[in-house]
């Protein structure tokens, strides 16, 4: 059942088989391109901040399919019917993470390539920014998830999930792009510390969500 | 070894939407083979007495006793709107253990839909779909919300059918609709009877 699920779910978010869900990777890859334009093709000025920007960029492409993420399967009744076959919201959120991240993250590493050149990133900076954005693409994933389900309900729910996302993703961004600034991948184990235990409690949190949408 | 039987019970329930108390004291009981048809106005808390019976809200007070699976028929359908019928009814079929889909969908006359993306059905259609995940389920306990609103009168008939054919099957059923059902020996209540007095509200 876990299996058929989590198919289900990549069937709806995966880019180019879901609707639209190619766009985050887009543009994150968008962004990349636009920066060297906005501040000159200086090489040495890129290497230093072109780590950061990517960063930046894939903390946005992070919030962009917040919006369909929970709150259309809520209004399908798709977890309800789900619950009354016994699955709990958590097993819903566990399996409904994974598939996030499988449609975002992988896309977004390999979106690292390309983008990484147009910004010159090269050598140890780019082994770094490849690792940090492994390690901290699933804690931007639980982060997304938390924040879909608990905005869910709202009218201005997608607004908002940015807004919410944005303070929450500080402590990833500070150690991910911090390992960059001081080239020491040390600190990427803070990447992972820090995106494990997102990923631990996100069904939880998520799963809770959910039952409290139903008592409105 | 046998299955025990289904049954269907709610004690003393009372359940609220917002600050509103929609009903109180409500006791039913249904046992194999009873279908029990449910009345009321708009917005008379037939829905919410569905939802909190199907385990999904929590009652204000009282509780709700079960055995045997349940299936729900709400407003909402649960299929995926921008896949096609076939495949959006194929999920729950495969999570349901259902080994013959074509005839599952036969039922509620449903093939020729098949390859119509699901955004794009009727609400007439869309409600005969969501009978045929229903039914796909296999479930003792129906409940059924609504079943009745958009379909046309040849549908009508097809669900009263399906309901006999349940009940005659050992199956329980429990019907909210404000529009009549033709299945023999069913029960059936209004949900008013068991609206708060004002008096009591204010208490």
């Amino acid at each position: 059942m876990i299996l058929a699920l989590l198919r289900r779910d990549l069937g709806q978010f995966f880019p180019f088989t879901g609707s639209g869900a190619a766009l985050p990777v887009v543009f994150f890859v968008a962004v990349a391109m636009l920066f060297p334009f906005a501040v000159g093709p200086d090489a040495n000025l890129m290497l230093k901040t072109g780590g950061g920007v990517v960063w930046i960029a894939a903390l946005l492409a992070a919030i962009l399919p917040l919006e369909k993420l929970v709150a259309r399967d809520i209004a399908l009744g798709f977890f309800d019917q789900l619950r009354l076959r016994g699955v709990t919201e958590e097993a819903m959120m566990a399996v409904r993470l994974v598939a996030h991240w499988l449609s975002f993250g992988p896309p977004l590493l390999l979106a690292t390539f390309p983008a990484a050149a147009l910004l010159k990133i090269e050598g140890e900076t780019f082994d770094i920014l490849l690792l940090g954005l492994l390690a901290g693409t699933p804690g931007l994933a639980a982060i997304g998830l938390m924040i879909a389900a608990l905005t869910a309900s709202l009218r201005a729910g997608a607004a908002l999930s940015g807004l919410l996302l944005i303070p929450l993703a500080l402590p990833i961004l500070i150690f991910g792009a911090g390992a960059l600034a001081r080239q020491d991948p040390a600190s990427l184990g803070f990447v992972g510390a820090i995106s494990l235990g997102l990923v631990a409690i996100a069904p939880f949190a998520a799963g809770a969500a959910i039952r409290a949408t139903r008592e409105q | 070894m046998q299955a025990p039987s289904p049954f269907l019970s709610a004690d003393n329930l009372a359940c609220r939407r917002g600050e509103r108390l929609l009903f109180r004291k409500l006791s039913l009981r249904l046992e194999a083979g009873a279908a029990c048809h449910v009345t009321g106005a708009n917005g008379a808390g037939k829905t919410t007495l569905i939802r909190a019976l199907a385990g999904l809200t929590t009652p204000y007070a009282g509780s709700v006793t079960r055995e045997g699976a349940l299936a729900l028929l709400g407003e909402r359908t649960g299929l995926d709107p921008d896949l096609p019928l076939a495949r959006a009814l194929a999920f729950w079929f495969a999570l349901d253990g259902v080994a013959d889909s074509a005839a599952m969908m036969a039922r509620l006359r449903l093939q020729a839909l098949a390859e119509v993306p699901v955004r794009y059905l009727s609400t007439g259609q869309q409600k005969r779909a969501a009978l045929a995940r229903v039914l796909g389920q296999n479930a003792p306990v129906w409940l059924l919300d609504e079943p009745l609103s958009g379909l046309d009168t040849a549908s009508q008939g097809l669900v009263s059918e399906l309901v006999r054919t349940h009940c005659a099957g050992g199956g329980i059923a429990l019907i909210a609709s404000h529009q009549p059902l033709d299945v023999p020996g069913m029960t059936s209540f209004a949900i008013e009877d068991f609206a708060p007095a004002d008096a009591e509200e204010e208490a």
